[in-house]
């Protein structure tokens, strides 16, 4: 047997029957190496704060934290989860404990009620038979605002949304979303009478385009640091308009009553202006959240001034670039492994009948059709957060291509070939190891590398259920609108993808004789 | 291993004067019937030719012989025992099988696609050179094919190595699908001359189905006439020839003739 023989062998004994108890055994230790200890150290288990991936809520998680910390509670940070149903699921699975949400969220998305201002004794009513709750607010009002420059607010005397109804020579621009929702401008200029035909913007740009005088007035949130940056101030909504978005602190049950005293020192002190403040040292200043949080904190006598350093937001980055590397790649090798070892031994087994594959292929596609983020929000709930459904959503992920190109790989070989290797005396098991599965190869192995190069890039987006990898940078930049923090992940991960595929090129010279390739599927 | 091949095989010869014996043998595809109750006996140690037309049921019944096809009902002997087909495995590794164009596996060397059944019934390595090489010899092949791949070789070497490959085990029964059809009529010839050759050396039952009548009275002794799914007519090749039964047979010589 020469070298090349030899060198395929490996790959032979992925196909033996003892696979699937293999991969079994290989997926379950896999799950109890990426759990975290927690039996043994339930005694001092950190008291874990999330934050949903926006400035603020890092912000705030940030002052949470450092507040525990303070009072000599270890705490582990998993910031920058994918919005609100991630934290909400995984707050109430017991894999946080705390995290910032605001009442109007919660009321609408999470329960469910018809309120536009739920008070906190209100959404504990609602919260009642859960293990979860809500502490006393921290003072601000999130909602949406409309937003125009203090200068021309103070030129022509509006202070409140109703003045807006003489002013019909204002130019409005919206947000699209804003633009269109039922409970943004179409119910608002029915309430306020309001006389202006608004354009849609893109949000980002409208601030810009105010401070450009392009624009008069544009929708905001009413705590966004950028409106400082701008000079721009907003209107009372002085009829309720907005459903309110009061900022607090979303809790566990079971946390001792000391640590909810702790978490409790912010409350009612932080109004819709300060926050605002807050918020723009760090998206305009560039200090980092530990900083203004620290800054905050100290002055009000919680915490101990503590000199830090001026790095700006990328400062807040906990993990290393080369750490972030090792976590993306552990992500995407696992599930691509998975994979392997679950899709090679189905493609096998089903390609013989056409519907039994038809129905593997089929299902294996639904999977990909599911959007990415709405998948691994699904995970949260069976796995909860972490890399446990990072992983499992992955491995769903890279199932199809290494599925699909398993069985036409399989099909495609010429059937006069197929017959002979079973009329010279081969058995089943024999064909598929001795003429099949090496004449696959090449399809299959193209298989895999589609399938990794897709769990590499999917695996950015492993970051919003606090997997880790190089989405961090990532999601946290999209929060903070940094295209240095989304870079230092895009580009790893981009140079990460070309590596693997070059990685894949020379396995592929290694595994398959060059006149192998020739009749190779272009997947 | 090789011991028991040969013992499963000469015992069988004992129990039959034919290599293959078909039983009333039906077979349908797709509701066509395409092998209409044929009965037949085929002689040990000569070659047997079918003949027809494509279409006729020719390749049906070679391969109802190895079990690639499946009796609806009736019944196929192997040297006087019914085919095993539980263990159809082993039972074919004491058929040699070749095809037109060869089919050879790509992925293989010419000597990996040669010797894969000898290694897989553990032949020692030196039993296993001793055997290569006297084939490739036997059938003119040059050594030095050994580690390329078939794609780098002619059809006719490709053909050589192919019959190569099914006689590598010493197969009492040799079955041959139009394995010299493809080729050039002066290569055709040669290799026809190897398998008479060959014939002499190691005398063996062979089945070959051609559509070509020169051909079948060229290399064989019994003469099968195959049309829709019947024998026409079976014997010696010369009883045939000088008896024909019918119009048909006749002129399937005629035909032969007169190329």
């Amino acid at each position: 047997m020469n070298g090349f023989l030899r060198a395929r062998k490996f790959i032979v004994v992925l196909y033996t029957s003892r696979v699937p108890s293999l991969a079994v055994t290989v997926l379950t230790s896999l799950v109890l190496f990426c759990m975290p200890a927690s039996a043994t150290e339930t005694a001092k288990r950190p008291i874990v704060v999330a934050s949903k991936n926006f400035n603020e809520s890092y912000l705030l998680s940030e002052m949470l934290s450092q507040m525990l910390e303070a009072k000599g509670y270890p705490v582990e940070r998993k910031f920058g989860l994918g919005g609100t149903l991630v934290c909400y699921e995984a707050l109430r699975n017991g894999e946080v404990d705390v995290y910032p949400e605001y009442s109007g969220t919660l009321g609408r998305v999470i329960l469910k009620v018809d309120d536009p201002a739920p008070s906190e004794a209100r959404l504990n009513q609602l919260l009642a038979d859960s293990p979860i709750s809500v502490l006393d607010s921290f003072g601000f009002n999130n909602t949406y605002a409309i937003a125009l420059k203090a200068s021309l607010a103070r030129e022509r005397q509006l202070s409140a949304i109703s003045d807006l109804s003489g002013q019909s020579d204002l130019r409005v621009a919206f947000g699209l979303e804003f633009l269109n929702r039922e409970d943004g401008w179409i119910g608002l200029s029915a309430l306020y009478d309001l006389p202006h035909d608004p354009i849609g913007i893109e949000h980002g740009l409208a601030y810009q385009a105010i401070d450009d005088n392009k624009v008069d007035i544009t929708d905001a949130y009413s705590t966004d640091g950028d409106l400082a940056r701008y000079g721009l101030t907003t209107l009372v909504d002085d009829r309720q308009y907005f459903p309110q978005y009061i900022g607090l602190p979303f809790v566990r049950n079971e946390l001792p009553v000391e640590v909810k005293q702790i978490l409790n020192q912010l409350a009612g002190k932080i109004d819709d202006e300060l926050m605002r403040n807050l918020n723009g040292q760090v998206v305009v200043e560039g200090k980092t959240f530990a900083e203004v949080a620290n800054q905050y904190l100290a002055g009000q006598n919680i915490v101990r001034a503590e000199v830090t350093g001026t790095g700006g937001i990328l400062d807040y980055l906990p993990d290393s670039l080369l750490e972030n590397t090792l976590t993306h790649l552990k992500l995407t090798s696992i599930a691509l492994a998975l994979g392997c070892l679950l899709g090679f031994p189905l493609g096998i087994v089903v390609y013989r009948s056409k519907t039994v594959s038809r129905v593997v292929v089929y299902v294996a596609g639904l999977m990909q059709t599911i959007p990415s983020i709405a998948l691994l929000a699904l995970m949260i709930p069976l796995f909860g957060i972490g890399q446990v459904p990072a992983i499992i959503a992955l491995f769903l992920y890279s199932l199809l291509p290494i599925l699909r190109n398993t069985i036409t790989a399989l099909l495609t070989i010429d059937p006069l070939l197929k017959s002979i290797a079973e009329a010279i005396g081969l058995t089943r098991f024999q064909q598929l190891r001795y003429v099949l599965v090496p004449m696959a190869v090449p399809n299959i192995l193209a298989g895999v590398k589609t399938a990794a190069v897709i769990s590499i890039g999917t695996a950015t987006l492993a970051a919003f259920i606090g997997a880790g990898g190089l989405g961090e940078p990532i999601v946290t930049g999209l929060a903070l609108n940094s295209t240095e923090l989304i870079l230092q992940g895009a580009i790893p991960a981009a140079c990460l993808a070309i590596i693997v595929e070059l990685l894949f090129e020379g396995l592929e010279k290694l595994l398959v004789k060059p006149h192998m390739l020739q009749n190779q599927i272009t997947e | 291993m090789h011991n028991r091949l040969a013992c499963r095989c000469n015992e069988n010869f004992s129990l039959s004067s034919n290599c293959v014996q078909f039983r009333n043998v039906n077979k349908s595809f797709q509701e066509q019937s395409v092998i209409k109750n044929i009965s037949l006996d085929l002689p040990l140690n000569e070659t047997t030719a079918l003949v027809g037309e494509s279409g006729s049921g020719k390749s049906t019944l070679l391969r109802l012989v190895n079990g690639l096809v499946l009796p609806d009902s009736g019944e196929v002997k192997l040297f006087g025992t019914p085919i095993d087909y539980k263990d159809i495995a082993m039972v074919r590794r004491t058929m040699g099988f070749a095809v037109q164009g060869a089919g050879l596996f790509p992925h293989l060397t010419i000597m990996e696609n040669v010797t894969l059944i000898a290694r897989l019934e553990k032949w020692s390595p030196a039993q296993i050179s001793e055997r290569y090489a006297a084939l490739f010899d036997l059938l003119a092949l040059s050594h030095d094919f050994s580690d390329r791949y078939p794609h780098m070789l002619s059809g006719g070497q490709q053909q050589r190595v192919s019959l190569c490959r099914a006689m590598m085990l010493n197969p009492p029964l040799m079955l041959l699908d139009e394995p010299f059809s493809a080729l050039d009529p002066i290569t055709r010839r040669t290799i026809q001359d190897e398998f008479i050759n060959l014939q002499v050396v190691e005398r063996r039952s062979v089945i070959l189905v051609t559509h070509d009548m020169s051909e079948a009275e060229k290399l064989a002794e019994f003469l099968v006439i195959i049309r829709e799914g019947e024998v026409v007519q079976s014997g010696a090749v010369n009883d045939v020839r000088n008896n024909p039964v019918n119009e048909y047979v006749r002129s399937l010589f005629e035909q032969e003739h007169l190329n």
